[in-house]
């Protein structure tokens, strides 16, 4: 028997905290699972949260259907491992269904569709409580964001409009056919992250570490060529090189960077003298300064 | 790694934002395309100077009139510590987020205008960090370049304020003046060579050398259940685990505890975190705790050592912080969340409003309005456990929820 809890993490016992309170005061909450780095925190600290008990509710991918296979393939590994329920929508559904149309062109991703695929699922599920690993350090809009953050019928977020919230309570009580996005690790950086994920030996998809990819160089940022759904001029050239992501999101707007680390020890070094942030790599924030708050006020995750 | 938490307060235009810009700035925080976007933005509105303002200022609202509305979370680390800033509003209509920052942080910063020195706002600052009992205060005297370093008007300033730290009603809470100037670098990170009359040591080396502990949770051990763990599988068939968070004190295998409401006593027999088992359970930490009885306890309950009670009782008395455009009035019902504890609970007496700038109370009120503070008695519908807010600053504060908005309407601290 170890001697103490003195020495766990701040944060973790905060999120742990957060999750709990979710469990015990939503009918229907679920866990939206990306297959990035930060949901897979996420499913770690529900397992601890609820052990021996299994993690009380599903996860859901919200899947556009351009993801690194890398990132499906060891979804579904975790999931039949820990013995999770996994819900499944697809963006292609939705533009099948007309719903959304898919976008053209150079800059083309099909990231801003999900929230239709996303406020759909919730509907159809009538979940009340939707949590997510998105993290305050994010980028500035989610600076503001709250832990327990209310959406209305429309998924809509009132930023002016929020609920303060105090020491460390709670208020989860909405109205009917609101929902809450919660946040269990808002305070948490990037580096928290990798860290956490050193400690506890956490498993991660392979693409998070170096390997060479045939990529392409466009405004600077290195794109992967290995597939379709990345949009390539004749005059974009294609070359090997050794590179890692640090945000996996979907194909068309996750760039990637050069790397050579590796294994995790060297993943957080990397982080740990890096001079970009996380969030430089994803073309979707920087469409105009604004572009994360209004995509959050329309619903996106 | 540790974290401190850091609330800021000032009025308008005395350069909050820019002081955390600088520090994001000198500690080397802000990543290079952080950098370029703060450059375009200043070089865009034709500066001459880079406006670390930006760095913080999140909302569209906000950009366009160049000021901050909402709490916003800045974070950064150094070797020893993570910092967590969260950088609240100077208006004042907006106390509510200053309480809100305040509730969650171990140290505020208050900024002052050097060429204003203390003006009502400050005391409005200053009054609220005191109540909600913020352990360090730093009063950061900025603007130092517009006065020409002058240590007259530094000190001037400092008298000012010590004048009203004597009405404070926290006394033990640490104080301490630096001077600076957030727009050029001085005293901030790096020691000023403008300022040779200055001792002191800088803000952050003044954070860097901080305890962490956070010490308002010290006192007495207190259990609030938040959820009840039953695998109902063959292996932990008749597992029943108890999970929440340790407040106040540690609890250890072997304590004698009493479950609250129903007052039935029991032994700790096991601690867990994960799988994972532990002899005693620190202040703060997440754990799920097992007794050796089979006792009824369900979320909403509290487990505390049997010599160690908190108050139990349908009334009490506390200092409030309304936070909502619906007035509060006497007889009005609200759902008061204690902890992970809910209550229905009916304002019986308003008091007094006390006026956060230290002139005063008013009597004979029948309302409050957004941004009072009032003392004021609540009757509840069933008993919480409580401690007084100045021994326990978990288990003696509350929310107060309007069961028609479902919005957090205001915060309360138990006298």
């Amino acid at each position: 028997m170890t001697k103490d809890t003195s020495k766990v993490n701040p944060l973790e016992n905060e999120a742990i905290y957060i999750i709990r309170e979710v469990a015990a005061q939503f009918e229907k909450p679920v866990l939206l699972f990306s297959g990035g780095k930060d949901s897979i925190t996420l499913v770690r600290l529900a397992q601890k949260a609820f052990y021996p008990a299994k993690i009380p509710f599903p996860l859901m991918h919200i899947d556009t259907g351009h993801n690194f296979p890398e990132t499906i393939a060891f979804r579904d590994r975790l999931v039949k491992e820990l013995g999770l329920e996994l819900i499944v929508r697809n963006v292609q559904d939705s533009i099948d269904e007309g719903k959304v149309k898919e976008e053209s062109g150079r800059y083309s991703s099909r990231n801003s569709l999900q929230t239709t695929t996303l406020l759909d699922a919730i509907e159809e599920f009538k979940f009340d409580a939707c949590i997510g690993g998105a993290r305050r350090d994010e980028e500035k809009a989610r600076a503001k964001e709250r832990i327990f953050s209310v959406r209305d019928d429309f998924g809509q977020w009132d930023e002016k409009n929020q609920r303060p919230e105090l020491f460390d309570m709670l208020n989860g009580q909405i109205h009917l056919g609101q929902n809450v996005r919660v946040f269990p690790i808002s305070n948490w950086t990037e580096l928290d992250v990798w860290s956490y994920i050193e400690r506890e030996h956490i498993e991660i998809p392979s693409i998070y570490f170096a390997h060479t990819r045939e990529t392409f160089l466009r405004d600077g940022l290195i794109w992967s060529s290995d597939d379709e759904v990345v949009y390539r001029d004749e005059n974009e050239v294609v070359e090997e090189r050794l590179v890692r992501f640090r945000t996996v999101g979907d194909m068309s707007c996750t760039a990637a960077v050069l790397s050579d680390a590796a294994d995790i020890a060297s993943v957080v070094q990397e982080i740990r003298e890096s001079t970009i942030s996380e969030r430089g790599a994803r073309i979707d924030d920087k469409r105009s300064e604004a572009a994360m708050e209004k995509r959050k006020q329309q619903g996106y995750f | 790694m540790e974290v401190l938490k850091i609330a800021t307060a000032g009025s308008v235009d005395d350069g909050k934002s820019t002081l955390i810009g600088r520090i994001l700035y000198d500690t080397k925080s802000l990543t290079s395309d952080k950098l370029e976007a703060i450059e375009k933005t200043s070089k865009q509105k034709g500066y001459d100077y880079l406006d670390f303002s930006l760095a913080t200022d999140g909302l569209v609202a906000e950009r366009e009139q160049g000021i901050t509305i909402d709490v916003a979370h800045i974070y950064f680390s150094t070797q020893t510590k993570s910092y967590i800033i969260a950088d609240t509003p100077g208006h004042v209509e907006y106390t509510r987020n200053m309480v809100t920052g305040a509730s969650t942080s171990q140290a505020a910063i208050i900024l002052i205008d050097a060429r204003k020195g203390v003006i009502e706002q400050t005391n409005r600052h200053f009054f609220i960090n005191n109540l909600l009992r913020v352990k360090e205060v730093i009063v950061a005297i900025n603007k130092m370049d517009l006065v020409d370093f002058s240590e007259d008007i530094y000190n001037k300033i400092k008298a000012d304020f010590e004048i009203l730290m004597q009405k404070r009603d926290y006394q033990d809470q640490n104080i301490t003046f630096i001077p600076v100037s957030a727009l050029k670098g001085d005293n901030v990170v790096h020691k000023s060579k403008n300022t040779p009359w200055y001792k002191g040591q800088t803000l952050l080396e003044h954070f860097e050398l901080l305890d962490t502990e956070d010490v308002y949770n010290v006192g007495t051990p207190r259990f609030p259940v938040q959820y009840v763990i039953r695998p109902k599988t063959e292996e932990f068939h008749d597992f029943r685990g108890y999970a929440g968070k340790v407040y106040g004190g540690e609890l250890s295998v072997g304590d004698e505890v009493v479950a609250l409401p129903s007052q039935t006593k029991s032994k700790i027999k096991e601690i867990y975190l994960y799988d994972q088992s532990y002899q005693t359970a620190s202040r703060r930490s997440s754990v799920t705790i097992t007794l050796e009885d089979d006792i009824n306890v369900s979320r909403g309950d509290m487990l505390v050592k049997v010599d160690d009670l908190p108050t139990i009782d349908k009334q009490f008395t506390a200092t409030i912080s309304w936070m909502d455009s619906q007035n509060l009035v006497t007889g009005n019902k609200y759902v008061l969340q204690h902890g992970v504890n809910k209550v229905l609970a009916k304002v019986d007496v308003i008091h007094h409003k006390i006026h956060p700038d230290y002139s005063g109370i008013e009597e004979h009120i029948s309302a409050l309005g957004m941004n009072d503070i009032a003392s004021v008695t609540f009757k509840l519908n069933k008993s919480i456990f409580f401690d007084p807010f100045k021994n326990h600053r978990t288990n003696g504060s509350f929310i107060l929820i309007d069961s028609q908005s479902n919005n957090t309407v205001g915060a309360g601290f138990i006298q």
